[in-house]
């Protein structure tokens, strides 16, 4: 009983919607780097994209139930490849998060880790008959998704650590956590907040001075807290109307740290202004929207699970890094979604796009 | 086919929605957080933006030169350059420490302790690890821009005394200004600036100092200037024309050489000084870079007092130079008729003491007691004036206050009276005080300043001249005191007789051909006989010598002090060396550097070699000054090519 997918089922208006944002990451990066030796930037990022979309057509080939029956399987190389990485993996820029692929493609596991979290995730979810979860079934997906995450976070990069927990939350809050669970759910987090903030002393080094930097950049606007306060200067400097394309001199002058990656935006709203933000925090809620929607209009629960996974972490990953920008987060490194450049974060999102299509074109399917 | 659930249809629409609110809801957050720091707080974060990016540069403005009266260079800048050491990154200053220790010759030692000093500085503040570069220095620091990205130059002004210590202690030196200062500035200094921090670099700081210019450049994150926005070009401060010539003032220091004490040249009509020397003294090159803790405290902990300007702020009793004020007053206060002898066996007895004279003079009139400098005469004038009457004419001749000469720290001296002794003292004035201070001891003080302009205003009937280095000082005036003629005669020819009478106090080697010199010795004790004799020893007297020419109405008077020269008429050949020079460069005669007999009784060694240098004719700057000149013409070259990056 294969399904048959119809090229003119396609969605073309979340395809309309990556390709602008696409675009708007494009334009950004060529002007945070044509004047610098990055300068050809933009055409790297292109040709990702490119190996991206040809990915995402890939991916939408393959029925998703075919990718759920393998879930097991999915998750067992995920996990061996990311202590294969803690083992092997080769360092840069002081975590252990690339395998080399032939040396020609280095690719980052964890990236492909999220997108099998999504699928596994999805999997178990769909198995979970009942209309309420049971503690055991909580207990269950806790496991599944801390197992990698721990390993993540030995890498150590808590950032991509961090963007699996949501695929978990959401999953659970829709395969029908109680209202009065979620209550408790809550209450319990707003108790464990002081703990854990009595436990940083276990963080890395790193992790803590992150942490410290968040609460008080002030503090040292030399050292760690520049970041975040270089960021701010971009944004707040950059007015309503915004410097103009190529004119912000904290972009143009490097003040905004790794301008043309994690703080893309900063650089963005320095030279668009709070005009361009809108533009671009718009087109980001309209992805989310029409992601919704198409898992609204999913065909199954599995499918539902699988879209709903995908937009979890875009929009995870949305929230936390324009929030950094803005310095309402610590500097977690994470990458905005379809902007930022580099490779192993714009496949990951076309792959997870990917899926998307996939689910969408076999809605009508039977 | 599967074994999991596939078919389930069931999708929770109403949850889903929930959560597209919160998407919602979440960007709208965003956007407020946006707003704020875009809309409300945009001008806060533009200022910041801008202080980031734009970084000015002071162009520093050279500071004024001085001249000597002919227009020759006494003092002088050159533009130098500072290597600075960027410090943000501890790692990377960690990592090319060890080849910038080698590639500019600094010992470990060395740049350890700058580096310790400036740890209380913010680390965004360069550290100045070498003040002067020369041009290998500057050399290794173009050539490694790109691979030691922590130093950095600067230019600055340096000033440049090539005649080194000549005149030291009048012209003063340069520092950074102090925290006081740039806290009375009103935002006129910065910190690092160099201000005028003695002598005349003090006194005329104002005119000296420029205005320095701005060059405003857009730095990049590391600090890379990527571009000009505009340039303020410094105004150069403006030069002063000062009265010394140099040529009396190299014969003076000269005559001077490894001797404590003073020399002051003046032209006895307008006051203008023409030349003041004060030894031991400094080099004021060494304040002129950084001067090293360690120098300074030498400097000023040493027991010779180098930094101190002896002409102007020596206290000395003046011994018999002061029998000049006292034959003024008996003549002009008529309380003693100017045909007044006494006979003096040696010593004389006043109010059960013992006062001594040098030799039995036997029967001696004012004449003989100025030539011979007979102490028991003077006694017995003092005892017949009375305190008050020789304070009148002491503080009426200029001594006892201030001279108003144009730098800072002059120091007033002291002529006692009763109305002194029993405001700081309380009690009454002791008969036998008077005594001493007849021959200029017991708590007279005066400078070598004020024994010069005494003895001009004297032998000019009255000038009292107001000593200045200024040339063309507005502000100069002349007050008048009227002493009588007959008055100015009867002590002149004393003057003269003491230099050219065979019982002058004098030696024959001090006359001068054709010139009408005159003068006054003066040997004043520097403890009391009693002091002495309990501790045991002798401390050497101090020698003072002021003399002048012509005999009335003069137009150079010249006092010079030694101290521990242990006789006045020692001193005297100094005082006649520049008399004559000054004389014959009136007279169109080169001036020579000193006469063989003035290095007899100089006990001095080699030539100077400044003199010679100076002496040379056609040679308008010393070899100091011309390797300065040729070195900032290599900077300017290397600027030029820093510039180009």
């Amino acid at each position: 009983m294969k399904n048959r997918a119809r090229i003119q089922d396609f969605d073309w208006v979340l395809l309309a919607l990556v390709g602008a944002i696409s675009l708007v990451g494009l334009l950004e990066i060529y002007s945070c780097t044509h004047a610098g030796s990055l300068a050809g930037m933009q055409w790297k990022q292109l040709m990702w994209i490119g190996i991206g979309i040809a990915g995402m057509c890939l991916i939408s080939m393959i029925d998703y139930h075919t990718l759920l029956d393998q879930a097991p399987a999915l998750y067992i190389f995920g996990i061996a490849s990311l202590l294969v990485v803690l083992v092997l993996g080769y360092s840069r820029l002081g975590a252990k998060r690339w395998i080399s692929l032939g040396g020609v493609v280095n690719l980052q596991v964890s990236e492909i880790m999220k997108l099998i979290i999504i699928i596994v995730l999805a999997r178990y979810f769909t198995d979970v008959r009942s209309e309420r979860l049971t503690l055991s079934d909580l207990a269950k997906v806790g496991a599944l998704t801390l197992v990698p995450v721990g390993l993540i976070l030995k890498q150590p990069d808590l950032g991509t650590a961090m963007v699996l927990v949501p695929v978990a939350l959401v999953g659970i809050f829709l395969a029908g956590l109680e209202w009065k669970h979620m209550a408790i759910g809550v209450v319990v987090v707003a108790l464990l907040v002081p703990i854990a903030w009595n436990m940083r002393h276990h963080l890395k080094p790193y992790q803590q001075q992150r942490i410290q930097t968040f609460l008080h950049p002030e503090d040292n606007p030399r050292g760690a807290g520049y970041q975040i306060l270089q960021s701010e200067i971009a944004v707040g400097s950059g007015g309503f109307w915004g410097k103009g394309f190529g004119k912000g001199s904290q972009n143009q002058l490097g003040f905004v740290p790794v301008r043309y990656s994690d703080f893309i935006l900063a650089a963005l709203a320095e030279e668009q202004g709070f005009i361009g933000v809108c533009f671009v925090l718009l087109l980001y809620l309209g992805l989310i929207l029409r992601l919704v929607d198409n898992a609204q209009k999913a065909k199954d629960r599995a499918g539902m699970y699988i879209v709903i996974g995908v937009t979890a972490v875009l929009g995870f990953q949305v929230l936390v890094n324009t929030a950094m920008v803005i310095g309402y987060m610590p500097v977690t490194g994470i990458p905005l979604p379809l902007i930022s450049y580099g490779g192993s974060s714009i496949a990951f999102a076309f792959l997870a796009l990917g899926l998307v299509m996939n689910v969408r074109m076999r809605r009508f399917v039977n | 086919m599967s074994s999991w659930n596939v078919n389930d249809q069931r999708i929770p629409q109403g949850r889903l929605t929930v959560f597209s609110y919160l998407s919602v809801a979440f960007v709208i957050l965003l956007l407020v957080g946006f707003w704020k720091l875009q809309v409300v707080q945009s001008g806060h974060y533009s200022d910041l933006a801008e202080k980031n990016g734009i970084r000015s540069i002071p162009i520093i403005a050279p500071r004024g030169a001085m001249l000597d009266r002919e227009g020759r260079v006494l003092v002088d800048s050159y533009p130098s350059f500072s290597i600075l050491l960027l410090r943000d990154n501890p790692k990377l200053v960690q990592k090319y420490l060890p080849a910038i220790e080698s590639g500019l010759g600094i010992s470990p030692e060395d740049m350890h302790d700058q580096l310790e000093a400036a740890k209380v500085e913010p680390r965004f503040m360069p550290v100045i690890i070498k003040p002067e570069a020369s041009e290998a220095d500057l050399a290794f620091v173009e050539s490694h821009r790109s691979d030691i990205p922590v130093l950095d130059l600067m230019m600055v002004q340096r000033r440049h005394y090539p005649y080194g210590e000549m005149l030291a202690n009048t012209i003063g030196y340069v520092g950074e200004v102090s925290a006081q200062e740039l806290e009375r500035s009103d935002g006129r200094y910065a910190p690092g600036d160099i201000v005028g921090k003695a002598g005349l670099e003090k006194e005329y700081n104002g005119q000296l100092e420029g205005t320095d210019g701005m060059r405003r450049v857009v730095v990049n994150s590391v600090g890379k200037v990527m571009r000009t926005l505009d340039n303020v070009e410094p105004i150069p401060g403006k030069p002063i024309q000062l009265t010394i010539d140099l040529d009396l003032q190299q014969i003076a220091e000269h005559d001077l050489e490894g001797k404590e004490g003073a020399v002051v040249a003046m032209d006895a009509h307008t006051g203008a000084i023409l030349a003041m020397v004060s030894h031991p003294t400094f080099n004021p090159n060494d304040f002129a870079v950084r001067i090293p803790p360690k120098e300074w405290k030498q400097l000023n902990t040493d027991p010779e007092t180098p930094l101190l300007n002896r002409a102007i702020q020596a206290q000395l009793a003046p011994g018999s130079v002061f029998k000049i004020v006292m034959a003024t007053a008996m003549l002009e206060s008529k309380a003693i008729p100017p045909t007044y002898t006494v006979y003096c066996p040696g010593y004389a007895n006043f109010y059960g003491r013992v006062f001594h004279c040098d030799h039995a003079h036997g029967e001696v009139d004012l004449h003989k007691a100025i030539v011979a400098s007979c102490d028991v005469y003077f006694y017995h004038v003092g005892q017949l004036l009375g305190i008050d009457r020789i304070s009148y004419y002491a503080n009426a001749l200029g001594l006892g206050h201030l001279t108003g000469i144009d730098l800072p720290g002059e120091e007033p001296g002291l002529i006692p009276s009763q109305q002194w002794v029993e405001r700081v003292y309380h009690h009454k004035w002791y008969p036998g005080s008077t005594i001493s201070v007849s021959i200029g001891q017991g708590a007279v003080m005066v400078t070598p300043i004020q024994l010069a302009r005494m003895i001009a205003a004297v032998a000019s009937g009255g000038n009292l001249v107001q000593p200045h280095l200024l040339k063309d000082d507005p502000n100069v005036k002349v007050t008048r005191f009227p002493i009588s003629q007959n008055t100015v005669d009867e002590v002149t020819q004393g003057m003269w007789g003491v230099v050219n009478e065979p019982d002058g106090t004098t030696s024959e080697l001090v006359k001068l051909k054709d010139i009408d010199f005159c003068g006054k010795t003066g040997t004043a004790q520097t403890m009391s006989y009693d002091l002495e004799h309990r501790l045991g020893k002798h401390i050497k007297e101090n020698g003072w010598f002021v003399g002048y020419e012509p005999r009335e109405n003069p137009d150079i008077v010249v006092a010079a002090l030694v101290q521990g020269a242990g006789w006045g008429s020692f001193v005297a050949p100094i005082v006649r060396d520049v008399v004559k020079a000054y004389y014959d460069k009136k007279n169109g005669i080169a001036p020579a550097p000193s006469t063989s007999t003035a290095q007899n009784n100089a006990n001095s060694g080699s030539a100077h070699p400044l003199v010679a240098a100076a002496g040379s004719p056609g040679a308008p700057v010393s070899p100091v000054g011309r390797s300065a000149a040729g070195r900032a013409a290599v900077l300017t070259t290397a600027q030029a090519a820093g510039a180009q990056h």
